[in-house]
């Protein structure tokens, strides 16, 4: 471990991946020496920041590769930058940010925490989320929230086809246009408690968004259980 | 898995700098693909002299001399060819039609592979990791306009030199791909049927085949792109390059994944950002990830697409 306290400019631990691996940045994380960490040259590297289970700060500055903040448990991980596939995928707590876009699977599987992406997501946003609130401040790709189970997805730009695709519960909230719903996909009334809890999301994400301005989408729950002699 | 990398170079005063730029972002790959790696250049006169054609082989146990005196042989009253080894691969250049060379390295040479050939294009294929294929290519001295690699983690045919990306079927085009095609024996028996020869059993060979019957037909990269969709079962994320184009294209599912950069001075393609993060001036690329089927292609005049 090479990192170095810079006190007078940044009261972080500062970590330079051009000098350092991650597997040592990540060991340093796993066993924290400073509450605030600051991660230098990415450049597109995988599991940067993966397995964090406390509630560090750490700011990368760059992008990052795939499976950047992975099974986060608290941290408050931001990446200044874009990230690759599976960002903050199975994260159980915390907040992830990602300051440009976003590749495939952003928060695939993730339990709980909140993932915002202040750029767009490319597609499967969401699959198989079980609890975690992603916002995405622009669009995101086709086949998102595929068999999503839990959790709150708010796009405040479009969705790309199939959106929603054999979802079980979580609720999606769009602003823009859809692409085409997934099978089982619905969209659903607005109620009150949609227009607060979306509200609090976007005030959480720091996102400026007017929630009157979403449409909500859910499950049918038709897919729930086998009908013999169903036709589709 | 794979990897795929691919510059198209928009400002001349890098082209000195192609095959630096190209080494650094196939490595980077190396963890996609490590079993094998082959690259194309375009533009590189050390191989391809103005005014030469080249053919690509690869050659077998033939020695580099007796390669030689055989494309001698078959080119009466031609100047000297100009030989290139790159370990397995040998570049072969004459100052004659690119078919002409072709039929006389076919002619004099029935065993070995023809791995590419054309005008402008010079194909090196090799089993082993890519850096240290890299090095045997001697890429970080190419120069050019335009180049491709791909390091390869083999899925459905043997790791052999014939079996390894690029596919170069027809004249200064390749074609490079991640992922498997389904039905690619259905397609092959068609190609057969019409007279198409095939140097391997690799999925990607069909895909390179397939655009290259339909660019004979005097479709452009991308119609023949749209076709191949069209046609084509599996999971893919290609690479193809021509005489003076460079197109992407991702199944409809684009599990394979792909992101495009974008400056004034060049246009790079790859598997994954960490290809790109070298790049001069990558800071303020437009950087992006194609959408599932929809050609993304350029040309040496500009964008087309």
């Amino acid at each position: 471990m090479t990192a170095t306290i810079e006190p007078e400019t940044d009261p972080a631990v500062t970590v330079d991946l051009a000098t350092v691996g991650v597997r040592e940045l990540n060991a340093e994380l796993h066993a924290p020496t400073s509450r605030h960490y600051e991660v230098r040259h990415p450049q597109g590297a995988h599991a940067v920041a993966a397995g964090v289970d406390i509630d560090l700060t750490v700011d990368i500055r760059g992008h990052v590769g795939y499976y950047a903040a992975g099974m986060n448990d608290g941290g408050v991980i931001t990446v200044h930058g874009n990230a690759g596939t599976g960002v903050a995928e199975n994260m159980m707590s915390g907040v992830v940010r990602v300051t440009g876009d976003a590749s495939q699977s952003a928060g695939a599987t993730a339990h709980g925490g909140l993932l915002v992406i202040e750029g767009s997501a490319s597609m499967r946003c969401g699959i198989s989320m079980k609890g975690v609130d992603i916002v995405v401040g622009r669009d995101i790709g086709p086949m998102s929230a595929f068999m999503a189970q839990a959790g709150r997805l708010v796009v405040c730009g479009d969705a790309g086809a199939s959106l929603g695709d054999s979802i079980y519960e979580a609720r999606i909230y769009v602003r823009g246009a859809v692409g085409s719903l997934g099978a089982d996909c619905v969209e659903k009334e607005i109620r009150d408690e949609h227009l607060a809890e979306l509200a609090e999301l976007l005030a959480a994400s720091g996102i400026d968004a007017d929630p009157a301005d979403f449409r909500r989408y859910g499950s049918a729950r038709r897919l729930y259980h086998f009908t013999s002699g169903n036709d589709y | 898995m794979c990897g795929i990398v691919g510059l198209h170079l928009r400002d001349p005063e890098l082209y000195p700098q192609l095959g630096r730029l190209l080494e650094t972002m196939l490595c980077q790959m190396g963890d996609r693909g490590p079993d094998s790696a082959g690259v194309a250049v375009y533009g590189d006169h050390r191989r391809v002299p103005v005014g030469h054609a080249a053919v690509s082989l690869l050659p077998g146990t033939i020695s580099a001399g007796d390669l030689a005196q055989a494309v001698r042989n078959a080119l009466p009253g031609a100047p000297e060819p100009v030989v290139t080894e790159a370990g397995v691969t040998t570049v072969v250049a004459a100052p004659v039609e690119a078919e002409v060379l072709l039929a006389a390295v076919r002619g004099s040479l029935p065993h070995a592979t023809v791995i590419g050939f054309g005008t402008d294009l010079a194909v090196y294929k090799g089993i082993g990791h890519p850096r240290e294929l890299a090095g045997t290519y001697d890429l970080t001295d190419a120069q050019g306009w335009q180049g491709l690699g791909h390091t390869r983690m083999a899925t459905e045919s043997a790791v052999t030199p014939q079996g390894c990306h690029p596919f170069s079927v027809g004249p200064d085009q390749c074609l490079v791909h991640n992922g498997s095609f389904a039905n690619h024996a259905t397609i092959r028996r068609e190609l057969r049927a019409a007279g198409h020869v095939f140097d391997s059993e690799n999925d990607s060979e069909v895909g390179a085949r397939f655009v290259a019957d339909r660019l004979a037909q005097g479709e452009d990269l991308e119609k023949a792109l749209r076709l191949l969709c069209e046609r084509f079962d599996g999971f893919y994320t290609l690479l193809v390059t021509s005489a003076d184009g460079f197109a992407v294209v991702r199944d409809a599912i684009a599990c394979k994944p792909a992101i495009i950069a974008e400056t004034d001075r060049w246009v790079a393609m790859a598997s994954e950002y960490r290809a790109l993060a070298e790049l001069p001036g990558v800071e303020r690329a437009r950087l992006y990830e194609p959408e599932p089927e929809r050609v993304y292609a350029w040309t040496r005049e500009g964008v087309t697409a």
